[in-house]
């Protein structure tokens, strides 16, 4: 008995060394990506400066200005993209066939694909904190007038986002699992996160819909991400926080299991 | 018992049979080589026997362990180099071994200790905080290998490890490996086009060709079944029937303006051949060689497509892909 369930502890500290070891590999690489770094925060400014104070000039929300209303709707936007777009990274991984080396390590499926969102989880938050004190800061100079960020409101956007990116990490991964080329995933991934993005209501209110529109908006499982959110950073939402984070914390779990079996499937 | 045993092993890739019904033995603490040309399958098998690949029928015993029935187990058994550069070139050389380690779930000081003992090994100690993007296709190559020995597997597959590099390095690795087996516990299994190698290293030998093991056993008595010197003759309008009717002659094979042939005590009897043959332009004797045992079973030499465009060229192709 007692060397049964000492063989059971090596295996499952062998697992968590490999979920170690993969993350610490996606760290390295994004670490020393800065383009990509740069990037990930420059376009959600862009969106939110360029596009939400252009609308903001002439549209209020409820009492709410444009831009502040559409921030949370952009950190979900920059959280989306970098999140799916990681999936890229395991046909890289194939192509250079350094997928090789990490199939043939003894350590499961699971294990490599939970040190994958891990890994994706990680850029997308640090991401998501660079973009949170940024709006902090924004706030305060009163350049987005209405935002008051403090830290309970960065904690519990990290948990929000926390949920999103892991499912749209897995998402991301599920696609790049079954891809050859990165072409092929990018033509994939831009059919998919477009009506994600743009059915999510991260940059209108979803409660004036037409009734086609709203159950469409519904099913988006990114409806609830920004609406959680927006129920974070604002005080105002459609639904209930608790309906939010059920839908989004359930969502992730579905795909996450999904994602292990597309792995345990995933060739060379 | 064997630590490596298949069973009617075979492999194909939508109709094409890479591997047709392998059965090969490799006992315990052998190094064993796979001995074929480009194509011959020495990749399939070693992928399938490390679990990358399922095979389509048949099956393998690694380490007692199934290959298609207890991957797992099988992976926790063994090391391997693969034949394509699988390293990630975005990390350093020191990185790319500290993950490894870290997938074979090292003890830290243990890792530490032995990235510096395969560093030192090939040569790479003062480059390893480079990142491998910057290695040259040789130095990626002898860091993949140090990655492979690093974790002291049970059972070591080499994919042509030595492709490529230069002669120094090429020894340095062979004496390495020749070390570990010498220790005792380690079974190695080596693919490779240099019959160099194999009669340096390996104390058996499967000869593969298109997928089926056409000879398995020691090199030294692979060469016996030549049955004699190799004589080889390049002759502008030989005279085989004359040739042939030399008792001593065993055997007679022409392949591009060169005669060759197998004859007892060639020295004591080149007069007489020359003498019936015609006009002989040069002349060579050898004592058999594993081309000539190739040869003699396959008909074809094994060098016939050149094996040395193999790693630096699948290198630079893989960096024009990017
Ligand atoms: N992924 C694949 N898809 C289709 N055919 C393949 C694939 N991999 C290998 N083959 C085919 O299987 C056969 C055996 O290939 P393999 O790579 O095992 O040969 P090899 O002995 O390692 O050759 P080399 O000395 O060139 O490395 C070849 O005919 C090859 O074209
Ligand atoms: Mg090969």
């Amino acid at each position: 008995m007692g060397a049964k369930s000492n063989e059971l502890k090596v295996k499952e500290m062998s697992e968590l060394n490999g979920i170690a070891a993969i993350w610490y590999r996606e760290i390295k690489v994004f670490l020393r990506e800065k383009s990509r770094i740069v990037a990930s925060i420059v376009n959600p400014i862009l969106w939110l400066l360029i596009f939400g104070g252009g609308l903001g000039a002439s549209i209020s929300i409820s009492g709410i200005n444009y831009q502040t209303f559409i921030y949370p709707g952009i950190l979900i936007q920059a959280v989306l993209f970098s999140s799916i777009f990681f999936g890229v990274y395991i046909v890289w991984d194939r192509k250079i066939d350094f997928l090789k080396e990490v199939l043939v390590a003894p350590i499961s499926r699971t294990s490599i694909f939970i040190g994958k969102i891990i890994g994706g989880a990680t850029d997308s938050l640090i991401q998501s904190l660079i973009l949170l004190f940024i709006g902090l800061i924004l706030g305060k100079l009163g350049v987005i007038p209405g935002l008051h960020l403090g830290f309970i409101e960065i904690v519990t956007s990290l948990v929000v986002l926390f949920f999103t990116t892991t499912s749209m990490v897995s998402i991301g991964l599920i696609i790049g699992s079954r891809m050859e080329s990165p072409e092929g995933f990018q033509l994939i991934t831009s059919f998919l996160l477009f009506p994600i993005f743009f059915l999510s209501g991260a940059l209108f209110p979803i409660n004036k819909l037409p009734v086609w529109l709203a159950s469409l908006t519904f099913i988006d499982p990114l409806t609830y991400s920004v609406d959680g959110l927006r129920s974070v950073i604002l005080g105002a939402s459609q639904f209930n926080l608790a309906l939010d984070l059920c839908v989004i914390t359930g969502f992730s779990i579905v795909v996450i299991i999904i994602g292990t079996f597309a792995f345990e499937k995933m060739k060379v | 018992m064997p630590v490596i045993e298949t069973y009617e092993l075979r492999k194909e890739y939508d109709g094409l049979v890479a591997l047709e019904s392998l059965n090969l033995q490799v006992e315990k603490g052998e190094i064993f080589g796979l001995l074929g040309p480009n194509g011959a399958g020495k990749t399939t098998t070693l992928m399938t026997l490390t679990t990358l690949i399922k095979p389509t029928r048949g099956t393998a015993s690694v380490n007692g362990f199934d290959i298609v029935k207890q991957p797992s187990q099988v992976r926790k058994s063994i090391g391997i180099v693969f034949q394509d550069p699988s390293s990630d070139d975005i990390l350093t050389g020191y990185e790319n071994l500290k993950l490894h380690g870290m997938l074979y779930s090292m003890p830290a000081s243990l890792r530490e200790e032995r990235i510096r003992e395969v560093l030192e090994l090939v040569d790479l100690a003062d480059r390893k905080d480079d990142m491998v993007k910057k290695y040259s296709g040789g130095m990626r190559r002898r860091l993949e290998i140090a990655r492979g020995l690093m974790h002291r597997p049970k059972i070591l597959f080499l994919d042509e490890p030595t492709l490529g590099l230069d002669p120094q390095s090429r020894e340095n690795i062979w004496k390495y490996i020749e070390d570990l087996s010498r220790q005792g516990q380690m079974s190695i299994i080596i693919t490779t086009h240099y019959m160099e190698e194999v009669d340096r290293l390996c104390s058996r030998l499967a000869i593969i060709d298109k997928g089926v093991v056409v000879a398995m056993d020691t090199p030294a008595s692979l060469k016996k079944i030549i049955g004699g010197e190799v004589v080889v003759m390049k002759i502008n309008n030989p005279d085989v029937e004359a040739v042939r009717e030399l008792n001593f002659v065993k055997k007679i094979e022409i392949k591009n303006e060169l005669v060759y042939l197998t004859v007892e005590d060639a020295g004591q009897n080149l007069q007489q051949i020359l003498h019936v043959a015609g006009k002989v332009d040069s002349v060579e004797i050898h004592s058999p060689t594993l081309n000539d045992v190739f040869l003699h079973f396959t008909g074809r030499e094994i060098r016939e497509n050149s094996p040395e465009g193999g790693w630096g060229q699948r290198v630079m192709n893989l960096r024009s892909k990017k």
